[in-house]
């Protein structure tokens, strides 16, 4: 049986900062390679690499941070921000990522998921959704770092890009993401149901519990988190151990 | 030395990456003549089963890997790498290279395609001392990211099985041949020790 997996994200931007500014502290912590070693050696299951900023400062991604990772870990993971053509596809997969997945740039030119898609395959193919909810039980698409409302509704994008050849979504809540109040599940569940793609769902796990409501509740397929491991509040060891005591099935690292 | 296959659908660096953790000499090529001299082959693949023929055949590699396979030359396939190995395969109708008897079918709609995930591997109960699986408990999670499944004629070749919409295949091993549909590359410390079970058997 196929088990739900723990995904934490690393954010590289902040990671750099973090670290150029020589913050003693969270200085080892602050190098993404280090981090990604730390969640492997831990357990986790796959790892996200999110350049958040790369679409509202158009630059390109930190490719040797992909390269050095690739080198270092035994996981899967995956990297984006900023994507925008095969060819930034191409470069990420090339330094070693297993799965690229795209967002602003699928919203102003959906054949982009197609491109990808038949280029490298849909499990190569992740679309991460930002959703923010507008109305009782509507949902609307927000780009560029979730600043601007695309007008889409988050159910009919993620129907739209799997039929497009996304194999996976990645979805965030604006609404929970950083508070530490929970997932969203309503808008988890009702996207889950709409695809027949896994969900990764994203924005709001503060305790072990909003972990095992995603998977049970919001039928979620991975669940996400960032400062939550990042700043030791919740291990993935102790994670999984209370999910797999709430009867979510979990991989046991050997 | 094995030699990694390269035909334009492989996750060839995440392999390079882990001979590099094992500290396993290895090449990787995608021209016939340099295959057709390996001592042993890894054929990786992700991506879609027509593409992947194709460019088997485009780059003449067809031929010799039958050659080569029915020569007695260890090989492991991986995911799409296993796939191609049967007679013929669902996805866009693909004849493979049918070297093992059998064909590739889709994940039926109950369950969600792609699978993505770690998921667990049973051995049959009656080769738990399969090298393979040598410190390898029963059970162990590995990683999978796929929508089509290999069923071979023979029931005598499965060494691996796996529960997703049903059970199905998820390794087998005839004589030289080994493949897996889990991605041992990304499987952690239970992929690592598969890789180095296969060296250490097969090499």
């Amino acid at each position: 049986m196929i088990t739900k997996r723990i995904i934490p994200c690393l954010d590289m931007t902040k990671a750099k900062v973090v670290k150029g500014i020589q913050f003693i502290n969270f200085r080892d912590a602050g190098d993404p390679v280090v981090l990604a070693k730390k969640y492997d050696a831990e357990g986790a299951d796959e790892l996200t690499f999110l350049d958040i900023t790369a679409t509202t400062e158009n630059r390109p991604i930190l490719l040797d941070v992909v390269t050095r990772t690739a080198k270092e870990i035994t996981i899967p993971f995956s990297v984006g921000g900023g994507i925008r053509s095969i060819s930034d596809m191409r470069m990420i997969l090339r330094a070693g990522a297993d799965k690229v997945s795209v967002n602003t740039g699928a919203v102003i030119h959906p054949s982009l998921i197609n491109d990808c898609a038949n280029a490298f395959g849909s499990q190569c193919v992740v679309l991460s959704l930002d959703a923010k909810q507008i109305a009782p039980r509507r949902w609307n698409v927000f780009i560029n770092g979730g600043t601007k409302d695309s007008g889409l509704s988050a159910i009919d994008w993620a129907k739209e890009a799997t039929e497009r050849g996304a194999g996976e979504i990645l979805l965030t809540s604006i609404d929970q993401d950083g508070t530490k109040k929970g997932f969203d599940l309503e808008l988890t569940r009702q996207v889950s149901r709409a695809v027949n793609v896994p969900i990764i769902a994203s924005g709001g796990g503060g305790t072990k519990k909003d972990f095992l409501d995603v998977f049970t509740k919001g039928e979620a397929d991975a669940a996400l988190a960032a400062s939550l491991f990042h700043f030791n509040e919740l291990s993935i060891p102790e994670l999984k151990t209370y999910l797999a005591q709430g009867g979510v099935s979990v991989r046991e690292a050997i | 030395m094995i030699t990694i296959i390269d035909y334009g659908v492989g996750n060839l660096g995440s392999l390079a990456n882990l001979f590099d953790r094992l500290s396993m000499p290895y090449i990787i090529s995608g021209k016939p003549e340099v295959i057709s001299r390996a001592e042993a082959l890894l054929l990786p693949g992700v991506g879609a089963a027509g593409e992947g023929m194709k460019n088997l055949r485009d780059q003449k590699l067809d031929t010799v890997l039958r050659e080569k396979i029915s020569a007695g030359v260890s090989f492991l396939g991986i995911c799409l790498g296993m796939q191609v190995l049967f007679d013929q395969s669902e996805e866009g109708n693909t004849l493979c290279l049918g070297v093992m008897r059998g064909s590739v079918r889709r994940f039926r709609m109950t369950v969600k395609v792609p699978q993505i995930g770690w998921n667990q591997v049973y051995y049959p109960k009656a080769i738990p001392d399969n090298p393979l699986w040598a410190g390898i408990p029963q059970g162990s999670e590995y990683y999978f990211v796929n929508s089509y499944i290999c069923a071979p004629d023979d029931p005598s070749v499965v060494i691996g099985t796996t529960v997703y919409d049903e059970s199905f295949v998820s390794a087998i091993a005839a004589k030289n041949v080994v493949a897996t549909q889990f991605h041992p590359e990304k499987s952690g410390a239970a992929g690592m020790q598969f890789i180095k079970n296969f060296v250490e058997a097969y090499l």
